[in-house]
């Protein structure tokens, strides 16, 4: 075990803080700045016009970035965290060419269309269904749960163009569909605190361009799938979370509870310490899931035990914060009594958001039974 | 950054795993538990010339001059086999008396702790089971009169191995204040030194009390370091020991549980088909990876970075002692009645997990001090 980095990663943490210390907080040219660093995109390939940055620089680049807050690299979200990596392995010439620079440079936003209303864990039994008529696609179906839908200019689609496939997963399809194409409809969604992130997508007659498909066709499930090979230690997150139980204490000192200080009460401050203890063996799952990477072993099911630990610590975190607030935690956010101006209430309502996109805490479980302890699928 | 076993250490656990798997089964166990020791004399031997009981000791003592991170490997081994043998007492008695001696007062007694020939044990508890300096209560007065050194009185309880043991490290009241104690090292020949076992519920684990009447030790067998630090350092060397023997046994439980599910059909199916049973081994799948996870690094922080150990393992003990009462209880709850005989393994894992609980600190105990140390 040694947890020293080498004199180059030294040298590149030196050089990431050194910026940090010269653009923070950040102006108007932060994309500009960041993008001429090569920073955007720091994973991918120099060849495609990314920094072509190691495991470790990404780490290292990460967890700097989120201990300062500083924003992010990058506004092409989903662009930038799979839609561009499955165009790297699977586009045609063509659409590394068309693409990849535009998401680079954060030029417009990119939707994930997925999940359906009856294809949410189960996403393979997905019915949006798309009919090949000469050079195009024609979709007819639905989409639900599209973040950003409706601030979108393209979408990565799945879609179903066998529903006579023997193995469900080989029916799907992946496309790249221009969300002003016509017959697209976006309507969007409230949450339950109040915000409008995602939307439902309807698709009636939309046509599809072949050339816009992405990988073959039945090959979307493999499309979809194998595009996250970069960092997945987790350590950012890690460092999202420690920042969010920093407030929690900050709040613990300032709130009273039966008369008393909140931080006099044993079992407050065994919680606090238990959530502490939880991250930090999420930061330390993280460097063992790095150093297998490291040596150049691909990470499988492994990442499954730091998904559950976030899920649950979000909840608990934001459970934490509403308890301390005693009588004033069911407040709504924009109440004037509302301690922090709402902000605990409104965490307290996010998180699904984390908990339940990238796959329920009951999916993880099952990933972790069957594939981990080899239990039978069910 | 490397966050794994060297190939040595990988060896290490093979081997050790290849010995405990041919000498050690759990029918071996059970037989050795019934023992008047409790253990096998003859395994005792076989182990400590490979060197086990003397891995962290250094070379110059007879040792290995292995660190910490070794001597987790090796006891996550023996925490999976359940081994009944007092590596754990003698491994941590070598390692405090290293840690608090003066440098040439170790050698004369780690050297027999080193090559197995002396059992070693470390004496902390007292009736009032109080885990802190003001809680030790048994008096170190000075011997005066004709001969120097001290006159040890009172006595000591949940002592690990006290009947086997040649060798105690006692913790002793010096003074009025608080934090006025030492830690003596007591041979188990000292004219007024009594032992008596106290059965456990885990037959696999022997202790007992230690009776101190008019003990007379001389002047050296006073360790150097003393006070709150010295206490300290004690424990947090003995949580990371007893953390290590925990997720071992914790390994154990949940193979054979994950094994049964496999196996035992109901509804005409294996029942780990049921998310009743397989979303639990899946969060303790969880559990023990994370407790691995905060112990390599707690035990590395002992080795290397001793600064960041009270953290660490105060993290390490509090996480995986919550997440061995939680399985101990599964390992019985989910085999059904066969998990509630004698006859199944099942039972010995669970009380297993009984042991460990207040073993070095408690969880509520270690979260209490991670508060502390958070700045709260």
């Amino acid at each position: 075990m040694d947890f020293r980095l080498t004199p180059e990663e030294e040298a590149f943490r030196a050089e990431v803080r050194a910026f940090l210390d010269a653009n923070l907080p950040a102006g108007p040219d932060w994309n500009r700045k960041v993008r001429e660093k090569r920073w955007v995109g720091f994973s991918w390939p120099k060849e495609v016009g990314g920094g072509g940055g190691t495991i470790m620089q990404q780490v290292i680049l990460k967890e700097e970035m989120a201990k300062r807050k500083a924003p992010p690299l990058g506004m092409c979200f989903m662009g930038l965290a799979w839609v561009g990596p499955s165009i790297i392995a699977y586009g045609t010439d063509e659409q590394k060419r068309r693409f990849i620079p535009d998401i680079l440079d954060s030029k417009y936003q990119w939707c994930t269309g997925y999940s359906e209303p009856g294809a949410g864990s189960d996403l393979a039994s997905l019915q949006c269904r798309a009919v090949r008529d000469g050079d195009h696609y024609v979709v007819n179906g639905q989409k639900i749960w599209t973040s950003i839908a409706m601030w979108s200019k393209w979408m990565i689609l799945l879609v179903r163009t066998d529903p006579n496939a023997a193995v469900k997963h080989d029916g799907i399809t992946c496309l790249l569909v221009e969300m002003s194409t016509p017959g697209i409809t976006v309507r969007p969604i409230q949450n339950m605190s109040g915000g409008t992130m995602f939307a439902e997508v309807f698709f009636d007659d939309v046509r599809v361009p072949v050339e816009n498909r992405l990988g073959a066709e039945g090959e979307g499930w493999k499309v979809t799938i194998t595009a996250l090979a970069n960092e997945r230690s987790g350590i950012a997150e890690v460092e999202g979370l420690k920042r969010t139980l920093e407030g929690v204490k900050e709040l613990a000192r300032r709130c009273v509870r039966n008369g008393r200080p909140a931080l006099d009460d044993a079992g407050v401050r065994r919680r606090i310490a238990r959530a502490e203890t939880r991250i930090e063996a999420m930061r330390l799952n993280g460097m063992r899931f790095l150093t297998k990477q490291l040596k150049g072993e691909p990470l499988g099911s492994e990442t499954s035990i730091n998904k559950l630990h976030r899920a649950e610590l979000e909840i608990e975190l934001g459970e934490i914060a509403l308890d301390l607030e005693g009588s004033a935690g069911p407040l709504a956010a924009g109440s004037s009594a509302a301690p922090d101006a709402g902000k605990w209430q409104r965490f307290a309502l996010n998180w699904p958001e984390v908990v339940i996109g990238g796959g329920t805490p009951n999916v993880q479980k099952n990933i972790i039974a069957e594939r981990i302890l080899g239990l039978p699928h069910d | 950054m490397n966050f794994g076993f060297t190939e040595e250490q990988e060896l290490l656990r093979s081997e050790a795993r290849k010995l405990l798997d041919a000498d050690a089964p759990m029918d071996a166990v059970r037989k050795h538990v019934e023992l008047p020791e409790g253990f096998s004399r003859e395994l005792w031997k076989k182990i400590s010339e490979l060197g086990w009981p003397g891995l962290i000791v250094p070379e110059a003592c007879g040792g290995a001059g292995l660190g910490f991170v070794d001597l987790t490997v090796l006891l996550e081994e023996t925490g999976r086999s359940l081994f009944p043998s007092p590596l754990l007492s003698t491994s941590l008695a070598a390692s405090v008396i290293l840690d608090l001696a003066a440098e040439d007062q170790a050698r004369r007694f780690v050297e027999g702790l080193a090559d197995g020939s002396r059992i070693g044990t470390v004496a902390l508890l007292e009736a009032n089971d109080h885990l802190a300096p003001s809680g030790v209560a048994l008096r170190a007065r000075p011997a005066g009169g004709d001969g120097q050194g001290y006159v040890l009185e009172g006595e000591k309880r949940f002592v690990p191995d006290a009947d086997a043991a040649d060798l105690f490290v006692v913790a002793a009241r010096k003074g009025e204040t608080e934090d006025d104690v030492g830690f003596f090292v007591v041979d188990r020949g000292a004219p007024g030194l009594t032992t008596a076992n106290l059965p456990c519920m885990d037959t696999t684990k022997r202790q007992g009390t230690l009776r101190l009447e008019g003990v007379r030790v001389g002047e050296g067998a006073l360790l150097e370091s003393q006070g709150a630090h010295a206490f300290e350092r004690v424990l947090l060397r003995g949580a990371a020991l007893a953390t290590a023997e925990m997720l071992g046994a914790a390994d154990g439980a949940l193979a054979l549980t994950v094994r049964y599910a496999k196996e035992r059909i109901q509804f005409g199916q294996p029942i780990g088909k049921f998310q009743g049973v397989k979303h639990p081994l899946a969060e303790h799948h969880v559990a023990i990876e994370s407790g691995k996870s905060l112990l390599y690094y707690a035990a590395w922080a002992l080795d290397e970075s001793p600064e960041e150990a009270p953290r660490a393992v105060s993290m390490a003990k509090a996480y995986v002692t919550d997440a061995l009462s939680r399985l101990g209880l599964d390992v019985v709850g989910l085999h059904g009645g066969i998990g509630y005989t004698m006859e199944y393994d099942a039972q010995l894992y669970l009380k297993r997990s009984k042991w460990a609980k207040p073993f070095f600190g408690d969880a509520d105990f270690h979260y209490d001090r991670i508060a502390k140390l958070g700045g709260r």
